[in-house]
C-alpha cells in the first residue's frame, strides 16, 4: 500500500465515523428533550396542575385545569371539522373523481399543508373572529382543523388506493353499489391506515400555538360554551415561558411535559398500529 | 498509483477432487487467477461447494450454468464484491497472480480486477467524467485526457463519442452505455475484466458489438464472463465451465465442452433439456 | 338484497329489478355528489384563504408598492410600515439554520442510508421522525431555559473571543438574538433533512455504488462521489423542505430572537421574523393599515413556503423517478 491509498482509506474511515457522529448528534438531541421535560417537568407535576385554575400572579398553587380542558374542547372541534372532510373527500378522489378534478383537490390539499401555522391563523381570524367581534373557541376548533384536513385527506386517499382491485370487484358483482362496496368493504379493509392518518394528524395539531393565539386567544378562567375564548396548553407554555414568574416557569416545564408526551404517545400508537400491518398490502 | 502488470505465473489447476471433470492441458496455460476449494455462504444457507478452477490469462473464461447454478455469485467472489453483503462468507483460497486476494487490501486489489454489470450503470456525469472516475480517484501517471481516450478506443467508442465527451452519459444509448462501462473499467488498466451478463439487457446489434469487443480486448486483459446465453460462450470464450446449484460440473475449452460434453448433466443443459 | 318496488319509472318485464339499478344508482349519484361536496370544501376553503391574503393586504400594496421591502421603519403610531427587518430577520435565522442543519443532517442521513445496519437505520429514524413531531412551543421552552443561557454564558462570549473580529459576532451577549433562534430552528429542521434524505439515498440502485467500489473506490470515495451526487435532486429538495419550514416557524422563535425589529449585521443582535410580529401585534394592531401590512407579511410569508414546497416536491419526486428508471440491477 502506498501513501495515496493510506490516505484516501484514512479520509474514509474518518468521514464514515463523522456521519455517525451527525446521527448520534441528532438523535441524542430528542433523548435530551425528553430529559430535560422529564426532569423540570416532572418535578412541577402536581395534582393542582391538573385541577386548578391559574392563580393570580405571584400566587403558587395555580394550575392549567382550564388549559386542558380547553385544549380538549379545541381538539374535539378540530376533529369534528377537519376529519369528515378529510375523509369524505379522500373517497370522493378515491373512487369517484376524474382525473383532473382529483389533481386539483390534491393541489389544494398540499398548498393548505404547506401554509405556515401563523398564516392559518390569519385566515381563520378575517373568517371566524372579526366578523364577529370576539375570539371563541369555535374559531379556535376552525382553525386546527384546518390543518388537519390536508393529513387526513392524503393519507385516506392513499390507502384507500391501495384497497387491491381484486376485493372491489368482488364486492361489485355480489351486486353491491358503489357506495356500499365502500362502506362495507374498502373502508374496512384501508381502516388501519385511516386511523393512522386521523391520530397524525390529531397529534399534529394538538401542539399548535400560532393559529390559537389570533382564535382562541386565551382565558385565565373556565371557558363556558363554545363562543367564548378558551386557554389551551400549547398557549398556555408560550405564555408562561416568557413571563417573569419562576412559578410559571415551572408550570410551564409541566405543560411541556404533558403536551408532549401525549403527542409523543399517539405517534407511538399510531405508527404501532399501521407497523401491525394494514388490512391489505400495500400496492 | 498504476498498477504494474506482473507476468503471468504458471499455475497448474490444483488437483481436482469433487470429480469435475477437467480437460485443458495441465502445462501449457498460465492461470491469471486461481480458485481453490471454494465454498460460499449466504448466512447459513451455502451456495458454493468446493469450487477449483482456473482463469487462464489473456484468454476469455465463461461460466454457465441455470439460473441460481452460483455463476454470478462466484464471479462477485472474483473481485471480492461479496464483501459489500452482510453474512456473505467465503471459504477456501482465490490467487491473483500466486497471491491470495483475501490477504490484500480491498481496494487496491478491485483496481485489479475490474468489473462490468448486467445494466449498464454509468454514473450521473459526462461520459469523459465517466472513464476518468477511476483514474481521478487511484490517481493516474499518464495524462487523464489521454488515457480516456485510449480505454475509450478499446472499448470502440470513441469514434461515436470524441465530439461529445462532456455531455452526460445518459444520453447515450443501452449498447453505448455499457461499452462506455467497459470503458469506464478498462481506464484503471485492471488485469482481469469480470462480466456479470453483460449483454443481457442489450438488443442484438449492440451484443454483437460488445462480443467482437471481448475477443480483442483479450489481448490486454484477462476476461471471466458470466452468460446465460450458451451461443454467447461458445461464440466468445476459449474456456467454458459449467456450474449447477454450486457445484462445478465441468470445465473445458469451449469447443470440447460443447461439442463432446464429459457429463450427462452438462450435455442435458447444453441441449435444452432444462435451463 | 331483497328488491320491492312501489314506483316503477318505466313498464317493462324486468321492470322489479330495473327500479332496483334505478335506485342503487341514485344512491351511488347522492354518495359522489356529497363526497364532492366534502372534496370541492377543501379547494374552496384553499382559494379563500388565498384570496383573503391578497384582499386583506390592498391598503398595504398600494400605500406603499415594493419600497414595504426595502424601508426599514415599522411606526404603528405614524402608520409607517416597511418590512426589511423582518424579511431579514427571517432570512438570516433560516440562513443560519441551514448552515448547521445541511451538514448534519446530510451526515446523518449518510449514516442510516449506506452504513448503518437496516435495523438500527430504522430505529434511529423512528426517533427522529419523533423528533419532527414535537411541537414548536416546546422548542421554544427549551430555547428560552436552555439555549438562551447556554449563548449568554458561553457561546457567545466564546465566540467572540475567538472570531469576534468578525462583524458577526460583535456586540453584547444578551442571549437571544439571531444567532439563537437560528439554532433553536436548526435542531428543528435537521429531522426534515434526514428523513427525505435517508430516504433518496436507499432510492439510488445499488449498482452505482458496486459499480464504484469495483473501480477501486473507497466507502466514503463510493458514496460521496457517486450515490451522494445521484441523489442530489432528492437532497436539494429535503433543504428546501427545512427552508419552508424554518422561514414560517413562529413560536420558537418569537421566543428566543428577542422581537426587536432591526437590521444587523451581527448575529448576536436580537432581531424580529415575519412571523413573530404578526404573532405579536396582529390582534393589537393600532389601525386598518397596520392591520393590512401584517397580512401583507402573511403573503409574503405564503408565497416563499409555496414556492419552497412546490420546488421541493418536483425535486424529491423528480430524484426517485431517476433512481427507478435505472433500475436496480
Amino acid at each position: 500500500m502506498n501513501a495515496r491509498l493510506h490516505w484516501r482509506k484514512f479520509l474514509s474511515a474518518f468521514m464514515l465515523t463523522m456521519t455517525g457522529v451527525c446521527a448520534l448528534i441528532s438523535v441524542s438531541v430528542l433523548f435530551f428533550i425528553l430529559g430535560y421535560l422529564v426532569y423540570h417537568g416532572g418535578a412541577s407535576i402536581s395534582w393542582n396542575f391538573f385541577t386548578k385554575l391559574p392563580a393570580p400572579v405571584g400566587e403558587a398553587g395555580g394550575g392549567m385545569a382550564n388549559a386542558i380542558v380547553g385544549s380538549g374542547k379545541l381538539l374535539l372541534l378540530a376533529t369534528l371539522f377537519g376529519v369528515p372532510i378529510g375523509f369524505f373527500g379522500a373517497i370522493y378522489l378515491a373512487e369517484f373523481s376524474g382525473g383532473t378534478t382529483a389533481f386539483i383537490v390534491r393541489y389544494a390539499a398540499d398548498l393548505l399543508n404547506g401554509v405556515p401555522s401563523i398564516v392559518i391563523g390569519i385566515f381563520a381570524y378575517a373568517l371566524a373572529v372579526l366578523p364577529f367581534k370576539h375570539f371563541s373557541t369555535l374559531a379556535g376548533g376552525f382553525a386546527l382543523g384546518l390543518m388537519m384536513i390536508p393529513i387526513t385527506l392524503r393519507s385516506t386517499e392513499e390507502f384507500l388506493r391501495s384497497v387491491p382491485k381484486a376485493l372491489r370487484e368482488a364486492a361489485m358483482a355480489l351486486g353491491a353499489s358503489k357506495w356500499k362496496t365502500i362502506t362495507s368493504v374498502i373502508v374496512p379493509a384501508a381502516y388501519r391506515g385511516i386511523l393512522t392518518a386521523i391520530l397524525l394528524a390529531f397529534a399534529r395539531v394538538a401542539g399548535e400555538t400560532a393559529p390559537l393565539l389570533f382564535t382562541a386567544f386565551g382565558n385565565r378562567f373556565w371557558s363556558n360554551g363554545w363562543n367564548q375564548p378558551t386557554a389551551s396548553l400549547p398557549a398556555m407554555i408560550y405564555t408562561y415561558a416568557i413571563a417573569p414568574y419562576d412559578d410559571w416557569h415551572r408550570q410551564a416545564w409541566a405543560a411541556g411535559l404533558v403536551l408532549l408526551g401525549l403527542i409523543l404517545i399517539i405517534n407511538i400508537v399510531a405508527r404501532a398500529i399501521l407497523s401491525r400491518g394494514i388490512a391489505v398490502p400495500r400496492a | 498509483m498504476h498498477a504494474t502488470v506482473r507476468p503471468a505465473v504458471s499455475v497448474k489447476i490444483p488437483p481436482v477432487v469433487t470429480g469435475a471433470i477437467n480437460r485443458e492441458p495441465a502445462s501449457a496455460l498460465s492461470m491469471r487467477m486461481t480458485i481453490s476449494k471454494v465454498n460460499f455462504f449466504y448466512g447459513a444457507k451455502q451456495t458454493l461447494f468446493d469450487v477449483n478452477l482456473g482463469i487462464a490469462t489473456n484468454k476469455v473464461t465463461s461460466l454457465i450454468g441455470p439460473s441460481g447454478c452460483g455463476k454470478s455469485t462466484l464471479l462477485r467472489t472474483l473481485n471480492r464484491m461479496h464483501e459489500t453483503v452482510r453474512g456473505a462468507r467465503l471459504e477456501g483460497e482465490i490467487l491473483l497472480d500466486g497471491q491470495n486476494i483475501l490477504a490484500q487490501d480491498v481496494t487496491a486489489h478491485r483496481r485489479r480486477v475490474g468489473m462490468v454489470f448486467q445494466r449498464p450503470n454509468p454514473f450521473p456525469k459526462s461520459i469523459f467524467d465517466n472513464v476518468a472516475y477511476g483514474l481521478k480517484i487511484n490517481g493516474s501517471k499518464t495524462p487523464i485526457a489521454e488515457a480516456v481516450e485510449k480505454s475509450l478506443r478499446h472499448s470502440a467508442l470513441w469514434d461515436e463519442v470524441k465530439d461529445h465527451l462532456h455531455k452526460s452519459a445518459y444520453e447515450l444509448s443501452g449498447g453505448q452505455q455499457q461499452r462506455l462501462c467497459i470503458a469506464r473499467a478498462l481506464a484503471v488498466e485492471p488485469e482481469v475484466l469480470l462480466l456479470d451478463e453483460p449483454c443481457s439487457a442489450l438488443d442484438p446489434i449492440s451484443t454483437a458489438k460488445i462480443e467482437e469487443l471481448l475477443v480483442q480486448l483479450k489481448d490486454i486483459c484477462t476476461i471471466a464472463i458470466v452468460t446465460h446465453n450458451m451461443q454467447q460462450a461458445a461464440r466468445v470464450s476459449d474456456f467454458t465451465a459449467f456450474l449447477l446449484t454450486g457445484q462445478l460440473i465441468e470445465f473445458s475449452p469451449t469447443p470440447q465442452l460443447f461439442t463432446t460434453p464429459g457429463d450427462p448433466r452438462t450435455e442435458a443443459y447444453i441441449t435444452g433439456r432444462f435451463g | 338484497m331483497a328488491t320491492t318496488t312501489t314506483t316503477v319509472p318505466s313498464a317493462g318485464p324486468v321492470a322489479g329489478s330495473r327500479s332496483f339499478l334505478s335506485r342503487l344508482r341514485e344512491g351511488d349519484e347522492i354518495a359522489r355528489m356529497i363526497t364532492f361536496l366534502f372534496a370541492a370544501s377543501v379547494v374552496l376553503v384553499t382559494v379563500l384563504l388565498v384570496v383573503e391574503l391578497w384582499q386583506g393586504s390592498v391598503l398595504a400594496r398600494h400605500k406603499f408598492g415594493f419600497s414595504f421591502f426595502r424601508t426599514s421603519v415599522w411606526d404603528p403610531i405614524f402608520d409607517q410600515f416597511g418590512a426589511l427587518p423582518f424579511i431579514y430577520g427571517t432570512l438570516v435565522t433560516a440562513g443560519v439554520s441551514l448552515v448547521i442543519a445541511v451538514p448534519l443532517g446530510i451526515g446523518a442521513a449518510i449514516f442510516l442510508a449506506e452504513l448503518a445496519p437496516a435495523r438500527l437505520s430504522d430505529a434511529l429514524e423512528f426517533f427522529i421522525d419523533l423528533l419532527a413531531a414535537v411541537p414548536s412551543v416546546i422548542y421554544g421552552l427549551l430555547g428560552v431555559f436552555i439555549v438562551v443561557p447556554l449563548m449568554r454564558d458561553y457561546l457567545q462570549p466564546g465566540l467572540k473571543k475567538t472570531l469576534g473580529f468578525l462583524p458577526l459576532f460583535q456586540g453584547p451577549a444578551y442571549g437571544v438574538g439571531f444567532l439563537t433562534a437560528g439554532i433553536v430552528l436548526a435542531i428543528m429542521v435537521i429531522p426534515y433533512i434526514i428523513s427525505v434524505s435517508r430516504e433518496v439515498l436507499l432510492s439510488v440502485p445499488r449498482d452505482q455504488r458496486e459499480a464504484a467500489l469495483s473501480l477501486g473506490s473507497t466507502r466514503w470515495e463510493a458514496t460521496w462521489k457517486v450515490v451522494v451526487p445521484f441523489a442530489r435532486g432528492g437532497i436539494m429538495g429535503s433543504i428546501f423542505l427545512a427552508l419552508a419550514r424554518a422561514l414560517g416557524e413562529t413560536m420558537a422563535v418569537t421566543m428566543v430572537i428577542g422581537n426587536n425589529p432591526i437590521v444587523s449585521a451581527s448575529l448576536f443582535s436580537p432581531g424580529y421574523s415575519i412571523a413573530a410580529v404578526i404573532a405579536n401585534e396582529l390582534t393589537e394592531a393600532t389601525s386598518n393599515l397596520h392591520y393590512q401590512s401584517l397580512i401583507e407579511l402573511g403573503l409574503v410569508l405564503f408565497i416563499l413556503t409555496f414556492v419552497l414546497n412546490g420546488l421541493a416536491r418536483l425535486l424529491i419526486v423528480a430524484t426517485s423517478q431517476r433512481g427507478a428508471g435505472m433500475g436496480n440491477a
